[in-house]
């Protein structure tokens, strides 16, 4: 009442100060509206990693492990003669020595001796062959062995195949669960760590196959694809960031690699194929020729990031060598490169863990073959992790799903692998002034 | 040289070691220095003021084509150290940096030990012939940047972990291990705290008995302090050169005049 008295005419203008105040909460608002929505965004993105980790690993982990089956064999000389080495009836060994663990069951039949024999797998005849031929003097006496079962019969005692569905919809019927119960109980099925994951090469049959082909071939690939990419991207970043003159010419280059890092990858891969296959006849499925493709993917990578880590180095260490009389090169070459080491070496194992988790180029140059041994040379016919993971993915058999699985586990168990030795790396090389 | 002549040129001062005639600088389009004429005497220290902008850093790079590594920069005019000229074809930068030696704003030791710093020039131009001989050159070196006492003891420690003025000591001490004849020092004690600007300049007094020293600096209390000749830059022209003595106490240029009192700058 007594405002009305004393004001002036028209409303009473407000202070700065509460101008202010009243601009405070709005900016307040703002504030925490950003950092919910960041909050949110970064709790999305690890729930989507969760969920990604979770599932590989709840499909993957069984891979890990492999249901084994000891059994003793009697290596009969009627049936594997000395003399027919290494051919010989090692598979009916195996059902011999089967029969004997399984009491009651006909042998002599053939339908069931067959279906027993299927439960080890097939590469049991093949173990007991090479242990029979590198050492004949076995012949006539008993082997004490420990071989893989057969899919069917791993997916059983992994709990993957359900004893309560019906039988016309199981792999493994009545009896033959009988018969492994019977197996089991006598103690014979082991089910440890699944060594061949990493030791065989690929199969057809999931229990026999594993990744040392597609580990050696993504070896090979990703060694050619250092020595290639490595000195060639950083002379190239050397050269266009301290040597090259600034003009039109330099722009357009520099405009070139930046859009030659955005190329998709299978663009690579229908170049190294015209090219490298093509033209140069170089052999296909190769890892070199892999290599040689992914170091024209990752070059513009490194090249990028040699050049941002040598622009990073400060000017005052360029002018205090240039002031002493230092030449050009031995700047570079004694103090901008140095400094700009962890940089280029980060963006180097970046841009090769990149690589090794580049698939399209690798298929298009063949190195998606079914291939059953190791390479030797980067010159052999070989898969890549990606592409064995792209095989494996794409295989009909139960036992390839938690391997597929486990195969991703790996690659990204390599991947995070490299990451970690780059930020080592950039730590330890990285100095202050 | 005998040390006659040396005693003879240390009383009279007239000797001149760089003559610039004609000399423009351009920055693109931009023209930094208009035709700027000097001759700088040997064994004093001269200083170079005026205004930021006003081209006397731009000037100091000039006298050891610093400004080569420049894309856009252009000199003209000439330069001679000791009748040579120095933007002559046969003339190699390297060699003229390592006859005249330069000391930056901000102190940039290399991120090597203190040893190393001070070693690098040497070795890289071949100064010394064995490990003994480098050693040398490196506790000489300290002695005359004045540091030697503070860091004997941690040669093998990074030049880095000095303070500012300990670092800048460090830079003098580097520039004047290849033995120069001629010593530019561009603003050396803008990053500094008063204690050691005032042994920084202590150590430019000491090393004007064997060098050339020519100081860019912002403070007009500096270039009183430190030098015997001043030359005063403003937009590019060099204004007034003179005994420093005159400049500051009888200005010839009402520019000058302007400058030194706080009108100008």
């Amino acid at each position: 009442m007594t405002d009305i008295t004393n004001a002036p005419a028209g409303p009473r203008k407000a202070t700065s100060t509460e101008l202010v105040a009243a601009s405070l909460k709005r900016r307040r608002r703002k504030q925490m509206r950003l950092q919910w929505i960041g909050l949110g965004a970064i709790s999305i993105a690890f729930l989507m990693l969760f969920i990604l980790v979770a599932s590989l690993v709840s499909t993957g982990w069984q891979a890990f492990t492999q249901t084994h089956l000891t059994l003793e064999v009697y290596v009969d000389p009627e049936e594997i003669p000395e003399e027919r080495l290494p051919r010989g009836g090692f598979d009916d060994a195996l059902a011999a020595s089967l029969g004997q663990m399984l009491p009651g069951v006909d042998m002599s039949d053939r339908a069931t001796a067959r279906a027993v024999e299927g439960i080890l797998s097939n590469g049991a005849q093949f173990e007991l062959r090479d242990r029979v031929v590198s050492d004949p003097s076995l012949i006539g006496q008993s082997v004490t062995m420990t071989v893989p079962v057969s899919d069917p019969y791993d997916q059983l005692n992994k709990g993957l195949i359900e004893r309560a569905t019906p039988e016309v919809n199981r792999r493994v019927k009545d009896n033959e669960i009988a018969w492994f119960d019977t197996l089991a109980e006598n103690g014979a099925i082991s089910k440890p760590f699944n060594f061949g994951l990493f030791a065989n090469a690929d199969s057809r049959f999931p229990e026999l196959a594993g990744l040392k082909g597609a580990l050696v071939g993504s070896f090979w690939a990703l060694l050619t694809c250092f020595v290639i990419s490595f000195p060639l991207g950083i002379g190239a970043a050397i050269y266009l960031e301290e040597f090259a003159p600034k003009n039109k010419l330099s722009d357009f280059i520099e405009v070139n690699i930046n859009n030659l890092a955005a190329v998709p990858s299978v663009v690579f891969g229908l170049l190294a194929l015209a090219v490298f296959i093509g033209w140069f006849g170089l052999p296909r499925s190769a890892p070199f020729v892999g290599g040689l493709t992914l170091a024209l993917m990752t070059m513009p990578t490194i090249i990028i990031a040699t050049r941002a880590a040598l622009k990073a180095v400060p000017p005052s260490i360029r002018e205090a060598a240039l002031g002493l009389g230092a030449s050009k090169q031995q700047v570079v070459f004694q103090h901008v490169l140095p400094l700009a080491m962890p940089g280029i070496l980060t963006g180097t194992i970046i841009g090769l863990a990149q690589a090794l988790g580049e698939t399209a180029p690798l298929l298009l140059i063949g190195m998606n073959a079914f291939i059953t041994s190791a390479a030797s040379s980067p010159f052999d016919s070989s898969t890549a992790l990606p592409t064995q993971i792209f095989i494996w993915a794409d295989s009909p058999e139960r036992g390839f799903v938690s391997r597929t699985s486990a195969a991703i586990l790996v690659l990204l168990g390599f991947l995070v692998m490299m990451n970690a030795v780059a930020i080592y790396l950039r730590q330890k090389f990285e100095r202050k002034w | 040289m005998n040390d006659m002549r040396k005693i003879e040129r240390d009383a009279n001062m007239t000797d001149t070691k760089i003559t610039a005639r004609g000399v423009n600088v351009y920055y693109g389009d931009t023209h930094a220095i208009k035709d700027v004429n000097i001759e700088i005497t040997d064994k004093t220290v001269t200083a170079f003021i005026g205004p930021s902008g006003c081209g006397k850093s731009t000037f100091l790079r000039c006298l050891n084509r610093m400004n080569d590594t420049i894309d856009i920069c252009r000199v003209t005019g000439e330069i001679r150290i000791d009748d040579q000229d120095i933007n002559h074809k046969s003339v190699d930068p390297v060699q003229l940096r390592a006859q005249v030696g330069m000391v930056f704003q901000k102190p940039n030791p290399f991120p090597k030990s203190i040893y190393d710093n001070i070693a690098y020039g040497p070795r890289i131009h071949g100064l010394a012939k064995s490990k003994v001989e480098l050693d040398e050159i490196v506790e000489k070196s300290l002695r005359r940047g004045a540091i030697w006492d503070e860091v004997k003891d941690r040669l093998d420690e990074p030049g880095t972990g000095l303070s500012g003025g300990q670092q800048q000591r460090l830079c003098i001490a580097r520039a004047i291990a290849t033995e120069p004849e001629v010593l530019l020092m561009d603003e050396p004690c803008s990053a500094l705290d008063p204690i050691a600007t005032a042994q920084v300049e202590e150590l430019i007094d000491e090393l004007h008995r064997d060098y050339s020293v020519v100081i860019v600096t912002h403070s007009m209390q500096q270039a009183a302090r430190v030098s015997q000749k001043t030359a005063f830059f403003h937009l590019g022209n060099l204004v007034e050169f003179n005994d420093t003595s005159e400049i500051f106490t009888n200005p010839t240029d009402t520019r000058t005049e302007s400058y030194i009192t706080g009108r100008i700058g």
